[in-house]
């Protein structure tokens, strides 16, 4: 079995998201797809499973010319795809889910579903039980229900895009493992990733794109120089050098305990100084979220205290505390973040709005304007963030922080971010530090965590297990304390 | 510099398909599409006295439509409007019966007393919302519900004409607690003003104020709003109340000006027009001053073309429903179009 891409072309408008692309995979091959944001890849592989057509080009597949119109007939073809964040029906059963997306119309057998689930799992060591409810699972889990789904339906082909940013890095380990059984079995994985070290850890070989073009193909492991060099067209310098934080102290928790629907944290003790960041590790749904949102004040606290500036704030409202100074910038960044709908301009004036009664849009506009270029946003002022790439909308989150904030809390501040946006991103955040202002800020990046905090809080199953000095431990005790071996 | 907006072409461009379709309707009844139009535009601006009647629809027409825009911005689908007209009615019919002062107190004492009614059921609706999780459609459908059987048992009860219990209404306000008309004209610059007043007011609160784009703000995305500081609840409260007490003022119109009297068909089914006035507006403030005249147009050209061309005047309320359709149908249609190169310039990035 092999794959040929043979000169995909793709323009919207005036862009051109491929150009001439061409690239050949053959069966039992894991194959990188490799390019910051806005390289193309997706706009590829979305083409290769139906959800969208080129312009121009052909897919070709054990030389069979394909025309694939829709994802249905990828699917027919033997293309399946992983989604970023795994579509799956979440009222659904594990059963159900399977048979939503069957091609059968009309017949269905629930029970032979099942027996297929439960083969295909044990095949690949997934645990299902077939009765539960997709909203159960974690969003690792959905992916290996995705997956078997997609066998089921008879995927030959694999393409899993971005599959790792919603993940923890235990969840990350078992879905390599999964991946390299599919490659052992004779599939062919597609695996697109603006992560150089998953490639590397993962691919035999790799596609770098570059502005929609194809820039290069490398067997791996190669020199990961060379493959920056080929993203970025330059490589990116060493990352900025850091001192442990001796000052004032700014946040004092003081054995605190919340809970939010289904996470909880508690005995939480920690002392947050004038001008330090303090990443939290943990594995996904650990008690990073609620911990943060205890301190901004959105989560209650049922325990404990916390005193900001020598006062008790455990009782204050969000609202007053944001008055304080505190911010908050959670993961969501449409759903919680940005406000669909609104204009660049409109989100700029609700900062106004904190000020003044009335608005005076054209200086709203020419601040925004402003803004936009300062934080470089590809956008204009009556963009909306939902016409934005996450890289923009996170941008445009930044720029809307107020200037003076004491305490800031982030959950992934570099989520779905290419290297050159985190560092840029990273860079902003450290200019406010300089000025006392803390930041305390969730990852399930742990190479992030170990470059810019100056302590790391570990989590482990809604406990704070560690706290250590960044420049004092390594990724791999990190690792064990998050998954609970050490503490 | 003018921009020229280019929903402004779809409006245009869907009123034309409009006209064709009641055109064609018109055809298959066996009326003449002609004399219809013309007995349109005669019987609602062709005089004074008819410019004088069509205003005097456009008025509460244009309350009700204001108030349903405040929450709808707020992301409040109120269904409760034909209440809160009801309610500021009544209230503006209690002050008429029982207080006696000299005409500008006593209009005064109304006015406040329907913006106060309307209000409070307005306000009912949004406690309901906020504090018991009762969805605003069926808190105000229900509370629509109440006034109309609190307007019924009014009319026929307590407030009846001496002698008689009749749902024909209550006897007539004295003379003072009438809005003042113009010379010869049942039409009242009063009312106008009113109208016109709130409409400017709540236009500036959507294009100039803090609070207006902070409640625009929660209406689109309340867990944003509120992780960026605004108190939402609070906000929705607020749009309630203003839409309320904007519907009461309609309540007043009707029942000073046009009724002169508590009657059960107080609202004049204007807070459901107002829906469709408010969807065809797209939700922009400033468009509600065309649409409503022009279905103040429409209502009172109909009654023409009942009695000049035997149509019945229902016949109204299709050319307005068909008006809304085409509109939804284009904007629905534009809006498309745009997601689609919103989409494709979104897989882009």
């Amino acid at each position: 079995m092999s794959l040929e891409l043979r000169n995909i072309t793709k323009h919207f408008g005036p862009v051109l998201a491929n150009n001439n692309v061409s690239l050949e995979i053959q069966a039992g091959e894991i194959h990188g797809l490799l390019g910051e944001n806005g390289a193309g890849k997706s706009t590829l592989v979305k083409i290769l499973s139906g959800f969208l057509t080129s312009d121009d080009g052909e897919i070709e597949l054990d030389s069979n010319v394909l025309h694939l119109s829709s994802p249905y007939d990828a699917v027919n073809a033997g293309i399946g795809i992983l989604h970023q964040e795994p579509l799956v029906f979440l009222p659904f059963t594990l059963v159900d889910n399977f048979l939503a997306g069957s091609p059968k119309k009309f017949k269905f057998n629930r029970k032979s579903v099942r027996l297929a689930i439960e083969q295909i799992s044990k095949e690949f060591g997934f645990d299902f039980d077939t009765n539960s409810i997709a909203s159960e699972l974690t969003i690792g889990e959905r992916q290996q229900l995705e997956i078997s789904r997609l066998l089921w339906l008879g995927a030959r082909i694999l393409i899993l895009d971005e599959p790792t940013t919603a993940i923890s890095s235990n969840q990350r380990i078992r879905l390599f493992e999964t991946i390299k059984k599919l490659a052992d079995a004779g599939m062919s994985v597609i695996f697109v990733s603006h992560k150089l070290e998953e490639i590397q850890s993962i691919c035999d070989k790799v596609t770098i794109l570059r502005k929609g073009e194809l820039v290069g193909t490398r067997d791996l492991p190669c020199d990961s120089s060379e493959l920056v060099e080929l993203m970025f067209d330059k490589s990116i310098g060493s990352q900025l050098e850091f001192n442990t934080k001796t000052g004032k102290s700014k946040l004092v928790l003081k054995n605190i305990a919340s809970r939010e629907s289904n996470s909880t944290i508690t005995n939480v003790d920690c002392e947050i100084l004038e001008g330090e960041i303090v990443g939290i590790a943990g594995l996904e749904g650990a008690g990073q979220r609620v911990l943060l949102r205890a301190i901004v004040g959105l989560s209650n606290c049922h325990e404990g205290d916390i005193e900001f500036a020598g006062n008790f704030i455990t009782n204050m409202p969000y609202e007053k505390r944001i008055k304080n100074g505190f911010y908050y910038l959670p993961s969501d960044r449409e759903q919680e973040g940005l406000i669909s709908g609104f204009t660049i301009a409109e989100h700029f004036a609700l900062n106004f709005a904190n000020k003044k009664k009335t608005l005076n849009w054209a200086s709203i506009r020419t601040y925004s304007r402003l803004m936009i270029e300062k934080y470089s946003i590809k956008g204009t002022i009556d963009s909306t963030p939902e016409s934005l790439s996450g890289g923009n909308q996170q941008r445009l989150l930044l720029a809307l922080m107020p200037d003076e904030l004491s305490v800031i809390l982030m959950e992934h501040p570099t989520r779905g971010l290419d290297m050159e946006s985190a560092s840029w991103v990273w860079e902003q955040l450290l200019t406010r530090t300089r000025f006392g202002t803390s930041i305390i800020y969730s990852s399930s990046d742990l190479d992030e965590l170990m470059i810019y905090s100056d302590r790391i809080l570990v989590c482990f199953s809604g406990k704070i297990v560690g706290v250590v000095n960044a420049n004092q431990t390594n990724t791999e005790e990190i690792g064990l304390m998050m998954s609970g071996v050490l503490s | 510099m003018i921009k020229i907006d280019l929903n402004i072409i779809y409006y245009v461009a869907a009123l034309f398909v409009a006209i064709i379709l009641v055109s064609i309707l018109l055809l298959l009844f066996n009326v003449p599409i002609f004399e219809t139009y013309k007995l349109l535009i005669i019987g609602s601006v062709g005089s004074i006295d008819k410019l004088g009647d069509t205003l005097m629809i456009w008025v509460p027409l244009t309350l009700a439509s204001t108030s349903l825009i405040m929450t709808f911005k707020a992301g409040l689908w109120n269904i409760g409007v034909e209440g809160q007209i009801v309610a500021g009615a009544v209230a503006t019919s209690f002050v008429a019966r029982e207080l006696h002062a000299p005409t500008p107190v006593l209009l005064s004492a109304m006015l406040i007393a329907s913006v106060l009614g309307g209000a409070l059921w307005g306000g009912l609706v949004g406690v309901l919302k906020i504090k018991g999780g009762v969805n605003e459609i069926f808190g105000g459908l229900g509370l629509d519900f109440v006034a109309t059987g609190m307007i019924v048992y009014l009319v026929i009860g307590p407030w009846s004409r001496k002698g008689i219990a009749s749902t024909g209404g209550t006897e007539p306000f004295q003379s003072t607690a009438w809005f003042p008309t113009l010379e010869g004209m049942r039409l009242s610059p009063l009312s106008i003003v009113i109208g016109v007043v709130v409409l400017i007011i709540v236009i500036f609160i959507f294009s100039k104020t803090s609070f207006g784009v902070k409640l625009k703000a929660t209406g689109l995305n309340p867990l944003a709003a509120y992780r960026l500081g605004i108190p939402t609840s609070r906000y929705l409260f607020s749009a309630f109340l203003i839409g309320g007490g904007i519907a009461g003022l309609a309540g007043l119109t009707q029942a000073a000006s046009m009724h002169h009297r508590l009657v059960p068909a107080i609202s004049g089914g204007y807070g459901f027009l107002g829906i469709l006035v408010v969807l065809l507006s797209g939700f922009r403030p400033a468009l509600i001053l065309p649409i409503t005249f022009l279905f103040s147009m429409i209502s009172m050209g109909s009654v023409q073309w009942q009695l000049r061309l035997g149509l019945h005047s229902s016949f109204g309320g299709v050319f307005q429903g068909i008006l809304v359709m085409t509109v939804i149908l284009l904007t629905g249609y534009q809006l498309y179009r745009r997601r689609q190169l919103n989409f494709k310039s979104d897989r882009n990035k």
